[in-house]
Protein backbone atom coordinates (compact mmCIF):
# COMPACT_ATOMS: atom_id res chain seq x y z
CA UNK A 1 0.00 0.00 0.00
CA UNK A 2 1.65 3.25 -0.80
CA UNK A 3 0.29 6.41 0.97
CA UNK A 4 0.56 9.65 -0.23
CA UNK A 5 -0.32 13.35 1.70
CA UNK A 6 1.50 15.89 0.38
CA UNK A 7 1.43 19.54 -0.10
CA UNK A 8 4.00 21.43 -2.75
CA UNK A 9 3.83 25.14 -3.06
CA UNK A 10 4.78 26.60 -6.32
CA UNK A 11 5.91 30.12 -6.39
CA UNK A 12 3.84 32.08 -9.37
CA UNK A 13 5.87 33.53 -12.09
CA UNK A 14 3.17 35.52 -13.71
CA UNK A 15 0.58 32.73 -14.06
CA UNK A 16 -1.76 31.58 -11.24
CA UNK A 17 -0.06 30.22 -8.04
CA UNK A 18 -0.17 26.41 -8.30
CA UNK A 19 -0.31 24.01 -5.33
CA UNK A 20 -0.13 20.06 -5.01
CA UNK A 21 -1.86 19.15 -2.34
CA UNK A 22 -2.74 15.64 -2.21
CA UNK A 23 -4.11 12.99 0.27
CA UNK A 24 -4.09 9.41 -0.85
CA UNK A 25 -3.65 5.47 -0.52
CA UNK A 26 -3.05 3.68 -3.61
CA UNK A 27 -3.44 -0.21 -3.21
CA UNK A 28 -1.55 -3.13 -4.92
CA UNK A 29 -2.64 -3.04 -8.45
CA UNK A 30 -3.76 -0.46 -11.05
CA UNK A 31 -4.26 3.05 -10.24
CA UNK A 32 -4.98 5.23 -13.00
CA UNK A 33 -4.28 8.90 -12.50
CA UNK A 34 -6.20 10.87 -14.71
CA UNK A 35 -6.89 14.72 -15.08
CA UNK A 36 -5.92 17.49 -17.41
CA UNK A 37 -2.78 18.57 -18.16
CA UNK A 38 -1.22 21.18 -16.07
CA UNK A 39 -3.15 19.51 -13.66
CA UNK A 40 -0.07 18.36 -11.24
CA UNK A 41 0.16 14.90 -12.05
CA UNK A 42 3.73 14.19 -13.26
CA UNK A 43 4.72 16.48 -10.15
CA UNK A 44 3.19 14.16 -7.96
CA UNK A 45 4.83 11.03 -9.56
CA UNK A 46 7.97 13.03 -9.26
CA UNK A 47 7.19 13.65 -5.18
CA UNK A 48 6.62 9.71 -4.26
CA UNK A 49 9.77 8.94 -6.71
CA UNK A 50 12.03 11.60 -4.80
CA UNK A 51 12.90 13.57 -7.73
CA UNK A 52 11.27 16.16 -6.13
CA UNK A 53 10.80 17.53 -2.44
CA UNK A 54 7.00 18.04 -1.03
CA UNK A 55 6.88 21.32 1.46
CA UNK A 56 5.34 19.28 4.07
CA UNK A 57 3.42 16.10 4.46
CA UNK A 58 4.82 12.52 4.24
CA UNK A 59 5.00 9.16 1.59
CA UNK A 60 4.93 5.53 3.30
CA UNK A 61 5.38 2.01 1.60
CA UNK A 62 3.81 -0.18 3.92
CA UNK A 63 5.99 0.26 6.42
CA UNK A 64 8.79 1.66 4.79
CA UNK A 65 8.84 5.88 5.07
CA UNK A 66 10.13 7.77 1.62
CA UNK A 67 9.69 11.08 3.19
CA UNK A 68 8.37 12.83 6.07
CA UNK A 69 8.60 16.27 6.44
CA UNK A 70 7.82 16.73 10.32
CA UNK A 71 10.91 14.11 11.05
CA UNK A 72 12.94 16.20 8.03
CA UNK A 73 13.70 12.75 6.76
CA UNK A 74 13.50 12.53 2.73
CA UNK A 75 15.20 9.12 1.13
CA UNK A 76 17.00 9.65 -1.87
CA UNK A 77 15.98 8.49 -5.46
CA UNK A 78 18.59 5.97 -5.33
CA UNK A 79 16.93 4.02 -2.10
CA UNK A 80 13.34 4.23 -2.58
CA UNK A 81 13.15 0.95 -4.97
CA UNK A 82 11.06 1.87 -6.94
CA UNK A 83 10.60 2.11 -10.76
CA UNK A 84 9.62 4.75 -13.10
CA UNK A 85 8.99 5.04 -17.06
CA UNK A 86 8.84 8.98 -17.84
CA UNK A 87 6.56 10.31 -20.75
CA UNK A 88 9.96 10.12 -22.87
CA UNK A 89 11.04 7.03 -22.02
CA UNK A 90 14.50 8.09 -20.98
CA UNK A 91 16.55 5.37 -22.56
CA UNK A 92 19.94 6.08 -22.16
CA UNK A 93 21.28 6.43 -25.90
CA UNK A 94 24.79 5.80 -25.82
CA UNK A 95 23.51 2.17 -24.15
CA UNK A 96 22.65 -0.96 -25.85
CA UNK A 97 19.23 -2.34 -24.84
CA UNK A 98 20.87 -4.71 -22.66
CA UNK A 99 23.06 -2.22 -21.33
CA UNK A 100 20.18 -0.09 -20.57
CA UNK A 101 18.13 -3.29 -19.24
CA UNK A 102 21.44 -4.03 -16.66
CA UNK A 103 21.92 -0.53 -15.70
CA UNK A 104 19.99 -0.77 -12.32
CA UNK A 105 21.11 -4.12 -11.34
CA UNK A 106 24.80 -3.18 -10.38
CA UNK A 107 24.60 -4.52 -7.01
CA UNK A 108 24.04 -7.96 -8.30
CA UNK A 109 26.42 -10.39 -9.89
CA UNK A 110 27.18 -10.49 -13.09
CA UNK A 111 25.52 -13.54 -13.85
CA UNK A 112 22.82 -13.02 -11.49
CA UNK A 113 21.85 -9.44 -14.00
CA UNK A 114 22.30 -11.95 -17.21
CA UNK A 115 19.44 -14.23 -15.71
CA UNK A 116 17.29 -11.34 -14.34
CA UNK A 117 17.30 -9.13 -17.74
CA UNK A 118 16.96 -12.22 -20.19
CA UNK A 119 13.85 -13.07 -18.34
CA UNK A 120 12.45 -9.48 -17.83
CA UNK A 121 13.34 -9.17 -21.89
CA UNK A 122 11.36 -12.32 -22.81
CA UNK A 123 8.29 -11.15 -20.61
CA UNK A 124 8.13 -7.82 -22.70
CA UNK A 125 9.29 -9.79 -25.78
CA UNK A 126 12.79 -8.02 -27.00
CA UNK A 127 15.01 -10.63 -26.15
CA UNK A 128 15.63 -10.36 -29.91
CA UNK A 129 16.93 -6.59 -29.41
CA UNK A 130 19.38 -6.70 -26.73
CA UNK A 131 22.10 -5.76 -29.18
CA UNK A 132 20.61 -2.77 -30.53
CA UNK A 133 20.84 0.83 -29.57
CA UNK A 134 17.51 2.86 -28.64
CA UNK A 135 17.96 4.70 -31.81
CA UNK A 136 17.71 1.40 -33.59
CA UNK A 137 14.44 0.71 -32.34
CA UNK A 138 10.58 1.14 -33.24
CA UNK A 139 8.49 3.53 -30.79
CA UNK A 140 6.51 0.53 -29.45
CA UNK A 141 9.98 -1.30 -28.99
CA UNK A 142 11.72 1.26 -26.82
CA UNK A 143 8.27 1.35 -25.04
CA UNK A 144 8.87 -2.01 -23.76
CA UNK A 145 12.81 -1.91 -23.19
CA UNK A 146 11.79 1.26 -21.10
CA UNK A 147 9.04 -1.12 -19.25
CA UNK A 148 11.46 -3.98 -18.82
CA UNK A 149 14.36 -1.43 -17.72
CA UNK A 150 12.07 -0.23 -14.92
CA UNK A 151 10.68 -3.84 -13.77
CA UNK A 152 13.84 -5.77 -13.77
CA UNK A 153 14.65 -4.00 -10.39
CA UNK A 154 11.66 -5.60 -8.83
CA UNK A 155 10.46 -2.48 -7.69
CA UNK A 156 8.28 -1.52 -4.58
CA UNK A 157 6.34 0.77 -6.69
CA UNK A 158 5.65 1.15 -10.15
CA UNK A 159 4.98 4.58 -11.98
CA UNK A 160 3.95 5.24 -15.31
CA UNK A 161 3.85 8.36 -16.81
CA UNK A 162 1.55 7.77 -19.86
CA UNK A 163 4.16 5.11 -21.20
CA UNK A 164 2.15 4.13 -23.91
CA UNK A 165 1.56 7.53 -26.30
CA UNK A 166 1.93 7.82 -29.47
CA UNK A 167 1.28 4.13 -29.42
CA UNK A 168 -1.18 2.67 -32.19
CA UNK A 169 -3.84 1.16 -30.15
CA UNK A 170 -3.46 -2.76 -31.04
CA UNK A 171 0.29 -2.07 -29.69
CA UNK A 172 -0.96 -0.78 -26.93
CA UNK A 173 -3.55 -3.37 -26.24
CA UNK A 174 -0.73 -5.93 -26.13
CA UNK A 175 2.35 -3.89 -24.21
CA UNK A 176 -0.71 -3.39 -21.74
CA UNK A 177 -1.51 -7.33 -21.79
CA UNK A 178 2.13 -7.99 -21.17
CA UNK A 179 1.92 -5.67 -17.99
CA UNK A 180 -1.04 -6.59 -16.91
CA UNK A 181 0.59 -10.21 -16.95
CA UNK A 182 3.62 -8.91 -14.82
CA UNK A 183 0.94 -7.28 -12.41
CA UNK A 184 -0.51 -10.83 -11.63
CA UNK A 185 3.01 -12.32 -10.77
CA UNK A 186 3.93 -9.27 -8.69
CA UNK A 187 1.08 -7.32 -6.84
CA UNK A 188 2.44 -3.68 -6.24
CA UNK A 189 1.20 -0.47 -5.95
CA UNK A 190 0.95 0.67 -9.96
CA UNK A 191 0.21 4.41 -10.64
CA UNK A 192 -0.41 4.80 -14.76
CA UNK A 193 -0.90 8.36 -15.82
CA UNK A 194 -2.76 8.97 -19.04
CA UNK A 195 -5.13 10.96 -20.44
CA UNK A 196 -6.25 8.49 -23.10
CA UNK A 197 -9.66 7.34 -22.27
CA UNK A 198 -9.20 4.08 -24.37
CA UNK A 199 -6.12 3.31 -21.75
CA UNK A 200 -8.30 4.12 -19.02
CA UNK A 201 -11.05 1.42 -19.82
CA UNK A 202 -7.96 -1.31 -21.15
CA UNK A 203 -6.48 -0.89 -17.43
CA UNK A 204 -9.31 -0.93 -15.32
CA UNK A 205 -9.04 -1.23 -11.92
CA UNK A 206 -9.47 2.08 -10.53
CA UNK A 207 -9.34 5.95 -11.53
CA UNK A 208 -8.38 9.00 -9.56
CA UNK A 209 -8.58 12.19 -10.84
CA UNK A 210 -6.28 15.38 -10.22
CA UNK A 211 -7.73 19.00 -11.35
CA UNK A 212 -5.72 21.79 -10.32
CA UNK A 213 -3.10 19.66 -8.09
CA UNK A 214 -6.05 17.96 -5.79
CA UNK A 215 -8.07 14.79 -6.33
CA UNK A 216 -10.88 15.05 -7.09
CA UNK A 217 -12.48 11.91 -7.07
CA UNK A 218 -11.75 8.01 -7.29
CA UNK A 219 -12.94 4.94 -8.34
CA UNK A 220 -14.35 3.08 -11.08
CA UNK A 221 -13.32 3.99 -14.51
CA UNK A 222 -16.82 4.62 -15.48
CA UNK A 223 -18.05 5.68 -12.91
CA UNK A 224 -15.91 8.88 -12.61
CA UNK A 225 -15.25 9.01 -16.28
CA UNK A 226 -18.87 9.21 -17.51
CA UNK A 227 -20.18 11.66 -15.52
CA UNK A 228 -17.22 14.23 -14.37
CA UNK A 229 -18.43 16.13 -11.84
CA UNK A 230 -16.00 19.22 -12.46
CA UNK A 231 -15.83 21.00 -15.59
CA UNK A 232 -11.80 20.74 -16.31
CA UNK A 233 -12.46 16.82 -15.87
CA UNK A 234 -14.92 16.73 -18.41
CA UNK A 235 -12.85 18.55 -21.01
CA UNK A 236 -10.12 16.49 -19.93
CA UNK A 237 -12.79 13.19 -20.09
CA UNK A 238 -13.85 13.98 -23.51
CA UNK A 239 -16.91 16.00 -23.28
CA UNK A 240 -16.88 18.82 -25.64
CA UNK A 241 -20.18 20.23 -24.71
CA UNK A 242 -19.35 22.35 -21.38
CA UNK A 243 -22.51 24.73 -21.24
CA UNK A 244 -23.32 26.83 -18.41
CA UNK A 245 -26.84 26.41 -17.25
CA UNK A 246 -29.31 27.96 -14.97
CA UNK A 247 -31.76 25.16 -12.67
CA UNK A 248 -35.34 26.35 -13.96
CA UNK A 249 -36.95 23.36 -11.54
CA UNK A 250 -36.73 19.98 -10.43
CA UNK A 251 -39.34 17.14 -11.50
CA UNK A 252 -38.36 14.16 -8.77
CA UNK A 253 -41.03 12.34 -10.16
CA UNK A 254 -39.68 11.58 -13.18
CA UNK A 255 -36.05 12.05 -11.51
CA UNK A 256 -34.94 15.04 -13.97
CA UNK A 257 -35.12 18.32 -13.68
CA UNK A 258 -34.97 21.40 -16.15
CA UNK A 259 -32.51 23.96 -17.05
CA UNK A 260 -32.21 26.68 -19.09
CA UNK A 261 -28.97 27.12 -21.18
CA UNK A 262 -27.23 30.65 -22.35
CA UNK A 263 -29.85 33.30 -20.33
CA UNK A 264 -32.64 31.17 -21.15
CA UNK A 265 -32.04 31.20 -25.01
CA UNK A 266 -33.32 27.40 -24.75
CA UNK A 267 -34.57 25.08 -21.88
CA UNK A 268 -33.10 21.29 -21.27
CA UNK A 269 -34.25 18.23 -19.28
CA UNK A 270 -31.37 16.25 -17.46
CA UNK A 271 -31.26 13.82 -14.61
CA UNK A 272 -32.03 15.04 -11.47
CA UNK A 273 -29.13 16.27 -9.48
CA UNK A 274 -28.45 18.35 -5.76
CA UNK A 275 -28.60 21.59 -7.41
CA UNK A 276 -31.04 24.12 -6.34
CA UNK A 277 -33.61 25.60 -8.76
CA UNK A 278 -31.91 29.43 -9.43
CA UNK A 279 -28.33 27.80 -8.65
CA UNK A 280 -25.64 28.25 -12.00
CA UNK A 281 -24.69 24.73 -12.80
CA UNK A 282 -22.54 23.57 -16.51
CA UNK A 283 -24.13 20.61 -18.26
CA UNK A 284 -21.27 18.23 -20.06
CA UNK A 285 -22.28 16.51 -22.90
CA UNK A 286 -20.42 14.40 -25.32
CA UNK A 287 -20.33 15.97 -29.09
CA UNK A 288 -20.96 12.06 -30.56
CA UNK A 289 -23.52 11.85 -28.00
CA UNK A 290 -26.02 14.76 -30.26
CA UNK A 291 -27.82 13.53 -32.70
CA UNK A 292 -28.60 15.42 -35.80
CA UNK A 293 -31.86 15.86 -38.33
CA UNK A 294 -33.41 17.67 -40.97
CA UNK A 295 -37.02 17.70 -40.38
CA UNK A 296 -38.73 17.94 -36.78
CA UNK A 297 -38.82 14.47 -35.31
CA UNK A 298 -41.63 12.73 -33.92
CA UNK A 299 -42.29 9.23 -31.81
CA UNK A 300 -38.78 9.56 -30.68
CA UNK A 301 -37.95 8.83 -27.08
CA UNK A 302 -35.53 11.35 -26.52
CA UNK A 303 -36.57 14.57 -24.31
CA UNK A 304 -34.51 17.28 -25.83
CA UNK A 305 -35.24 18.46 -29.43
CA UNK A 306 -33.89 21.84 -30.00
CA UNK A 307 -34.15 23.75 -33.50
CA UNK A 308 -30.73 25.30 -34.61
CA UNK A 309 -28.58 26.58 -37.17
CA UNK A 310 -25.58 24.79 -38.70
CA UNK A 311 -23.42 27.32 -38.29
CA UNK A 312 -19.98 25.40 -39.81
CA UNK A 313 -18.49 21.84 -40.58
CA UNK A 314 -14.81 20.68 -40.51
CA UNK A 315 -13.77 17.28 -41.21
CA UNK A 316 -10.84 15.89 -38.66
CA UNK A 317 -10.06 12.59 -40.03
CA UNK A 318 -13.27 10.22 -40.06
CA UNK A 319 -15.62 12.16 -38.63
CA UNK A 320 -17.22 15.25 -39.60
CA UNK A 321 -17.25 18.14 -36.38
CA UNK A 322 -20.22 20.27 -36.27
CA UNK A 323 -21.28 23.67 -34.69
CA UNK A 324 -25.00 24.25 -34.15
CA UNK A 325 -26.34 27.33 -32.97
CA UNK A 326 -29.46 26.24 -31.01
CA UNK A 327 -30.41 29.13 -28.48
CA UNK A 328 -26.26 28.24 -27.48
CA UNK A 329 -23.32 26.78 -29.26
CA UNK A 330 -23.32 22.93 -29.18
CA UNK A 331 -20.57 20.88 -30.59
CA UNK A 332 -21.68 18.14 -32.67
CA UNK A 333 -19.97 14.92 -34.23
CA UNK A 334 -20.87 13.31 -37.64
CA UNK A 335 -19.80 10.56 -39.82
CA UNK A 336 -18.64 11.99 -43.16
CA UNK A 337 -21.64 9.16 -44.42
CA UNK A 338 -24.17 11.21 -42.17
CA UNK A 339 -23.10 14.90 -43.55
CA UNK A 340 -24.11 12.91 -46.96
CA UNK A 341 -27.02 11.41 -46.69
CA UNK A 342 -28.08 14.45 -44.85
CA UNK A 343 -27.07 17.45 -47.43
CA UNK A 344 -25.28 19.02 -44.41
CA UNK A 345 -24.13 22.55 -45.25
CA UNK A 346 -23.87 25.59 -43.61
CA UNK A 347 -26.83 27.60 -43.04
CA UNK A 348 -29.38 24.63 -42.78
CA UNK A 349 -32.01 24.31 -40.43
CA UNK A 350 -31.61 21.54 -38.19
CA UNK A 351 -33.10 19.91 -35.05
CA UNK A 352 -30.22 18.06 -32.65
CA UNK A 353 -31.71 15.65 -30.43
CA UNK A 354 -30.09 15.17 -27.19
CA UNK A 355 -31.58 12.12 -24.58
CA UNK A 356 -31.74 13.18 -21.04
CA UNK A 357 -29.13 10.96 -19.69
CA UNK A 358 -26.25 12.34 -22.25
CA UNK A 359 -26.67 15.52 -20.42
CA UNK A 360 -24.18 15.20 -16.94
CA UNK A 361 -24.28 18.17 -14.17
CA UNK A 362 -21.05 19.32 -13.39
CA UNK A 363 -19.37 22.33 -11.22
CA UNK B 1 61.73 29.53 -37.22
CA UNK B 2 62.52 28.33 -33.69
CA UNK B 3 62.22 24.87 -32.73
CA UNK B 4 62.70 25.59 -29.42
CA UNK B 5 59.97 27.66 -29.18
CA UNK B 6 57.33 26.09 -30.87
CA UNK B 7 58.15 22.69 -28.80
CA UNK B 8 57.66 24.87 -25.49
CA UNK B 9 54.64 26.20 -26.66
CA UNK B 10 53.29 22.40 -27.70
CA UNK B 11 54.22 21.20 -24.41
CA UNK B 12 52.41 24.73 -22.24
CA UNK B 13 49.84 23.72 -24.17
CA UNK B 14 49.35 19.97 -23.39
CA UNK B 15 49.71 20.51 -19.94
CA UNK B 16 48.00 23.40 -19.64
CA UNK B 17 44.54 21.64 -21.16
CA UNK B 18 44.98 18.84 -19.85
CA UNK B 19 45.02 19.49 -16.10
CA UNK B 20 42.24 22.62 -17.43
CA UNK B 21 40.08 20.00 -17.66
CA UNK B 22 40.71 18.36 -14.47
CA UNK B 23 39.91 21.40 -12.68
CA UNK B 24 36.98 22.65 -15.57
CA UNK B 25 34.97 18.79 -15.17
CA UNK B 26 33.98 19.49 -11.24
CA UNK B 27 33.48 23.57 -11.89
CA UNK B 28 31.32 22.90 -14.83
CA UNK B 29 29.68 19.81 -13.28
CA UNK B 30 28.54 22.72 -10.42
CA UNK B 31 27.95 25.38 -12.50
CA UNK B 32 25.24 23.30 -14.72
CA UNK B 33 23.22 21.30 -12.02
CA UNK B 34 23.73 23.19 -8.62
CA UNK B 35 20.44 25.32 -7.84
CA UNK B 36 22.98 27.73 -5.20
CA UNK B 37 21.48 31.45 -5.63
CA UNK B 38 24.74 32.87 -6.22
CA UNK B 39 26.03 30.45 -9.02
CA UNK B 40 26.32 34.02 -11.26
CA UNK B 41 28.99 35.22 -9.48
CA UNK B 42 31.11 32.20 -9.97
CA UNK B 43 30.26 32.23 -13.70
CA UNK B 44 31.50 36.04 -13.54
CA UNK B 45 35.02 34.89 -12.40
CA UNK B 46 35.17 32.21 -14.74
CA UNK B 47 34.20 34.33 -17.34
CA UNK B 48 36.55 37.04 -16.31
CA UNK B 49 39.55 36.17 -18.57
CA UNK B 50 37.07 36.35 -21.66
CA UNK B 51 37.03 40.13 -20.73
CA UNK B 52 40.05 41.28 -18.78
CA UNK B 53 43.15 42.49 -21.13
CA UNK B 54 45.98 39.78 -20.58
CA UNK B 55 48.32 42.36 -19.34
CA UNK B 56 46.06 43.07 -16.86
CA UNK B 57 45.41 39.16 -15.73
CA UNK B 58 49.22 38.78 -16.48
CA UNK B 59 49.59 41.85 -14.28
CA UNK B 60 47.72 40.22 -10.90
CA UNK B 61 49.38 36.73 -11.47
CA UNK B 62 52.69 38.25 -11.42
CA UNK B 63 52.18 39.84 -7.69
CA UNK B 64 50.41 36.79 -6.95
CA UNK B 65 53.12 34.16 -8.32
CA UNK B 66 55.77 37.40 -7.21
CA UNK B 67 58.75 36.50 -4.47
CA UNK B 68 56.81 38.87 -2.00
CA UNK B 69 52.80 37.12 -3.39
CA UNK B 70 50.82 34.99 -1.67
CA UNK B 71 51.42 32.10 -4.41
CA UNK B 72 54.87 32.94 -4.43
CA UNK B 73 55.49 32.82 -0.75
CA UNK B 74 54.00 29.84 -0.78
CA UNK B 75 55.61 28.29 -3.45
CA UNK B 76 58.93 29.66 -2.18
CA UNK B 77 58.47 27.71 0.90
CA UNK B 78 57.25 24.27 -0.39
CA UNK B 79 59.68 24.07 -3.11
CA UNK B 80 62.63 26.24 -2.35
CA UNK B 81 62.88 28.05 -5.60
CA UNK B 82 60.96 31.15 -6.74
CA UNK B 83 57.57 30.71 -9.29
CA UNK B 84 57.51 33.83 -11.26
CA UNK B 85 59.47 33.43 -14.56
CA UNK B 86 59.34 29.31 -14.52
CA UNK B 87 57.79 27.20 -16.62
CA UNK B 88 54.58 25.84 -13.75
CA UNK B 89 54.36 29.53 -13.01
CA UNK B 90 53.77 30.04 -16.86
CA UNK B 91 51.47 26.61 -16.64
CA UNK B 92 49.28 28.71 -13.24
CA UNK B 93 48.86 31.70 -15.25
CA UNK B 94 47.43 30.09 -18.80
CA UNK B 95 45.16 27.91 -16.76
CA UNK B 96 43.68 30.92 -15.26
CA UNK B 97 44.15 32.66 -18.90
CA UNK B 98 42.03 29.78 -20.62
CA UNK B 99 39.64 28.56 -17.98
CA UNK B 100 36.64 30.06 -19.50
CA UNK B 101 38.21 27.91 -22.94
CA UNK B 102 37.33 24.53 -20.88
CA UNK B 103 34.61 25.91 -18.82
CA UNK B 104 31.79 26.94 -21.51
CA UNK B 105 31.69 24.28 -23.76
CA UNK B 106 31.63 22.00 -20.79
CA UNK B 107 28.49 23.84 -19.17
CA UNK B 108 27.02 24.12 -22.54
CA UNK B 109 27.08 20.50 -23.14
CA UNK B 110 25.47 19.45 -19.61
CA UNK B 111 23.04 21.77 -19.96
CA UNK B 112 22.06 20.50 -23.03
CA UNK B 113 21.42 16.99 -21.76
CA UNK B 114 18.09 15.87 -20.96
CA UNK B 115 17.28 15.79 -17.23
CA UNK B 116 15.40 12.70 -17.23
CA UNK B 117 18.21 10.79 -18.03
CA UNK B 118 19.91 12.18 -15.14
CA UNK B 119 16.38 11.24 -13.20
CA UNK B 120 16.25 7.82 -14.66
CA UNK B 121 19.82 7.02 -13.63
CA UNK B 122 18.88 8.45 -10.01
CA UNK B 123 15.86 6.19 -9.58
CA UNK B 124 17.65 2.95 -11.40
CA UNK B 125 20.13 3.11 -7.98
CA UNK B 126 23.01 4.95 -9.72
CA UNK B 127 24.71 7.41 -7.01
CA UNK B 128 25.90 10.80 -8.64
CA UNK B 129 29.62 9.60 -9.25
CA UNK B 130 27.82 6.45 -10.96
CA UNK B 131 25.74 8.60 -12.89
CA UNK B 132 28.50 11.19 -13.70
CA UNK B 133 30.50 8.37 -15.14
CA UNK B 134 28.60 6.26 -17.13
CA UNK B 135 25.69 8.87 -18.49
CA UNK B 136 26.47 12.54 -18.28
CA UNK B 137 30.58 11.95 -19.56
CA UNK B 138 29.68 9.85 -22.13
CA UNK B 139 26.89 11.91 -24.27
CA UNK B 140 28.78 15.52 -23.34
CA UNK B 141 32.20 13.77 -24.87
CA UNK B 142 31.46 16.47 -27.69
CA UNK B 143 32.08 19.01 -24.65
CA UNK B 144 34.74 17.32 -23.07
CA UNK B 145 36.83 17.74 -26.66
CA UNK B 146 35.67 21.33 -27.17
CA UNK B 147 37.12 22.34 -24.22
CA UNK B 148 40.72 20.17 -24.44
CA UNK B 149 41.00 21.97 -27.98
CA UNK B 150 39.63 24.70 -27.14
CA UNK B 151 42.05 25.29 -23.95
CA UNK B 152 45.28 24.08 -25.98
CA UNK B 153 44.71 26.17 -28.96
CA UNK B 154 44.10 29.28 -26.88
CA UNK B 155 46.99 28.43 -24.71
CA UNK B 156 48.92 27.99 -27.52
CA UNK B 157 48.30 31.74 -29.06
CA UNK B 158 48.83 33.55 -26.13
CA UNK B 159 50.98 36.55 -25.42
CA UNK B 160 50.23 39.19 -22.53
CA UNK B 161 49.72 36.71 -20.00
CA UNK B 162 53.45 34.70 -21.05
CA UNK B 163 55.29 37.80 -21.48
CA UNK B 164 53.87 39.25 -17.87
CA UNK B 165 54.34 36.45 -16.09
CA UNK B 166 56.88 34.38 -18.00
CA UNK B 167 59.42 36.79 -20.02
CA UNK B 168 61.42 36.00 -22.62
CA UNK B 169 63.76 33.10 -21.29
CA UNK B 170 64.75 30.49 -24.09
CA UNK B 171 63.73 27.25 -23.48
CA UNK B 172 61.57 27.87 -20.49
CA UNK B 173 59.23 30.88 -20.98
CA UNK B 174 60.20 31.93 -24.47
CA UNK B 175 56.90 30.72 -26.44
CA UNK B 176 56.35 30.81 -30.37
CA UNK B 177 54.31 33.74 -29.90
CA UNK B 178 56.69 35.81 -28.06
CA UNK B 179 59.48 34.36 -30.62
CA UNK B 180 57.39 36.12 -32.66
CA UNK B 181 57.53 39.32 -31.50
CA UNK B 182 60.86 39.21 -31.24
CA UNK B 183 61.36 38.38 -34.72
CA UNK B 184 59.39 41.38 -35.98
CA UNK B 185 61.98 43.63 -33.60
CA UNK B 186 64.59 42.30 -34.80
CA UNK B 187 63.07 42.94 -38.61
CA UNK B 188 63.19 38.85 -39.54
CA UNK B 189 60.43 39.22 -41.19
CA UNK B 190 60.87 35.82 -42.85
CA UNK B 191 61.20 33.77 -40.04
CA UNK B 192 58.32 35.79 -38.13
CA UNK B 193 56.16 34.61 -41.28
CA UNK B 194 57.19 30.94 -41.30
CA UNK B 195 56.42 30.88 -37.05
CA UNK B 196 52.94 32.72 -37.89
CA UNK B 197 52.13 30.58 -40.84
CA UNK B 198 52.75 27.55 -38.55
CA UNK B 199 50.43 28.75 -35.59
CA UNK B 200 47.91 30.00 -38.44
CA UNK B 201 47.93 26.27 -39.99
CA UNK B 202 47.76 24.73 -36.58
CA UNK B 203 44.93 26.95 -35.33
CA UNK B 204 42.72 26.01 -38.82
CA UNK B 205 43.22 22.22 -37.93
CA UNK B 206 42.49 22.31 -34.23
CA UNK B 207 38.98 24.42 -34.68
CA UNK B 208 37.95 22.53 -38.25
CA UNK B 209 38.26 19.34 -35.95
CA UNK B 210 35.86 21.25 -33.06
CA UNK B 211 33.56 22.91 -35.32
CA UNK B 212 33.42 19.08 -37.38
CA UNK B 213 32.83 17.28 -34.53
CA UNK B 214 29.92 19.23 -33.37
CA UNK B 215 28.70 21.80 -34.59
CA UNK B 216 26.23 22.97 -31.80
CA UNK B 217 28.70 22.51 -29.00
CA UNK B 218 30.13 26.68 -27.99
CA UNK B 219 30.32 27.43 -31.67
CA UNK B 220 29.68 30.81 -32.83
CA UNK B 221 27.86 30.27 -35.92
CA UNK B 222 24.07 29.23 -36.44
CA UNK B 223 23.12 25.35 -35.60
CA UNK B 224 22.40 23.84 -39.20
Amino acid sequence: MLNVKIRKQFRSNGAQPFALDVAASFSPGFTVLFGPSGAGKSTLLDCIAGLQQPDSGEIRVGEKVFFDAAADLSIPPQRRELAYVFQSLALFPHLSVEQNIRYGLSRLSFSEQTERSITAAKSFRIEKLLSRRPAELSGGEKQRVALARALVTRPRVLLLDEPLTGLDSSLRRSILEDLHAWNGANRIPILYVTHNREEVDAIGERVVTLVNGRVQESGAPSAVLDAPRSVELAHAAGFENTLPAVVVEHRPADGVMRVSLDHAACEIEIPLGDAAPGSEVRVAIRAGDILVATELPHFLSARNILPGTLESLETRGTMVALRVKAGTIFQVHVTPGAVRALDLSPGLLVWLVIKTHSCHLVR
Amino acid sequence: MSTEALLLSLRLSATVSILLLALALPLAYGLAFSTWRGKFLLESVVALPLVLPPTVLGFYALVAMGPRGPLGKLWQSLFSHPLAFTFTGLVLASMLYSLPFAVQPLVASFESLDRRLLDASAVLGADRARTFLRIILPLAWPGVLTALVLSFAHTLGEFGVVLMVGGNLPGITRTVSIDIYDRVQALDYTAAHQTALLLLLISFVVLSIVYGVNRRVWSPWPAK
